[in-house]
């Protein structure tokens, strides 16, 4: 049944990086390309889940074609409001499409306006397989500063080169 | 060299393998530079030059005993990075979690769509 709610791999993003700017995050969807694609990309629909649970985006636009900019930003719910940026409580990503393959694949520019001089260049790829989606998300920084910056944003505690971070802060009690 | 240590810092501190590699070494005990040196099978130079790094961010301390310098790694210091580090572990688990719903979301508009069309 292709409905089977828990299928190995899937519910959950794994996170990796690959030499030394890289980062690589992938995660299946139980749904074709087209409307993960979607999902992705159309403002609307941005709007409800790139800010994650503990923020609200206040802006998420977007001009979908190569040369187009876009600019998403998010406001830091009540309580969660200690990773963002003290004075406004709001963290802001700005950049520019540079390959837009409907429903396959996009490459854009990302730069943290807390930061603008770092550039981040991001794909993503979309492979459908049986109805389900596999979105790969590949990150490469400008610098290994920028990608620290990034990965401490991402899921730090998985990735391989910190995981010794947490075994002695385990050790420590 | 003026800089302050800042947690950025130590995330730089804790990039580089042979570092981390230091740590896991102190992580067992005080060591000196022959001790390290020998682990990590690499020239003094290079366990000087990391631990210099180590020490302006605080991730380790250093005492002297004899004519020795014994290295300590600093808990508190891996503790502060783990926990902030902590407060942004969940964001991609998140962002794709509730894309998920999004998703799941379409999927079942498209197939009430659908089911009524065919």
């Amino acid at each position: 049944m292709s409905d089977s709610p828990e299928v190995a791999n899937s519910g959950k993003a794994v996170v990796t990086t690959i030499g030394d700017r890289q980062i690589e995050v992938v995660r299946e969807f139980d749904a074709p390309r087209h409307l993960v694609f979607r999902a992705y990309t159309e403002p609307e629909l941005i709007k409800r889940w790139w800010a994650g649970r503990r923020a609200t985006v206040t802006v998420a636009e977007v001009d979908l074609r190569v040369g187009g900019n876009y600019r998403y930003a998010a406001r830091a719910k009540e309580g969660f409001e200690e990773g963002f940026e003290a004075a406004l409580r709001e963290v802001a990503f700005r950049g520019t499409f540079k390959e837009v393959v409907a429903n396959e694949r996009l490459v854009y520019t990302e730069i943290y306006e807390g930061q603008p001089d770092e550039e981040a260049l991001t794909t993503v790829t979309f492979e459908e397989s049986d109805g389900r989606t596999v979105l790969r998300m590949l990150v490469e920084m400008g610098s290994p500063e920028t990608r620290d910056l990034m990965a401490s944003q991402m899921e730090v505690g998985v990735q391989e080169g910190f995981d010794v971070i947490d075994e002695i802060v385990a050790e420590l009690g | 060299m003026a800089r302050a240590a800042t947690t950025s810092d130590v995330f730089n501190a804790v990039a580089e393998p042979r570092r981390r590699q230091m740590l896991e070494l102190l992580a067992g005990g005080e060591r000196s530079v022959g001790e390290l040196v020998a682990g990590l099978g690499t020239s003094q130079p290079q366990v000087s030059k990391h631990l210099r790094v180590l020490l302006e961010v605080e991730l380790v301390s250093v005492r002297r005993e004899g004519r020795h310098r014994l290295y300590r790694l600093q808990g508190q210091g891996l503790k502060q990075i783990h926990d902030w580090a902590g407060r942004f572990e969940p964001l991609w688990q998140e962002r794709f979690d509730e894309l998920d719903a999004v998703v799941q979301e379409l999927k079942n508009e498209e197939e009430g769509v659908s089911s009524d069309e065919r």
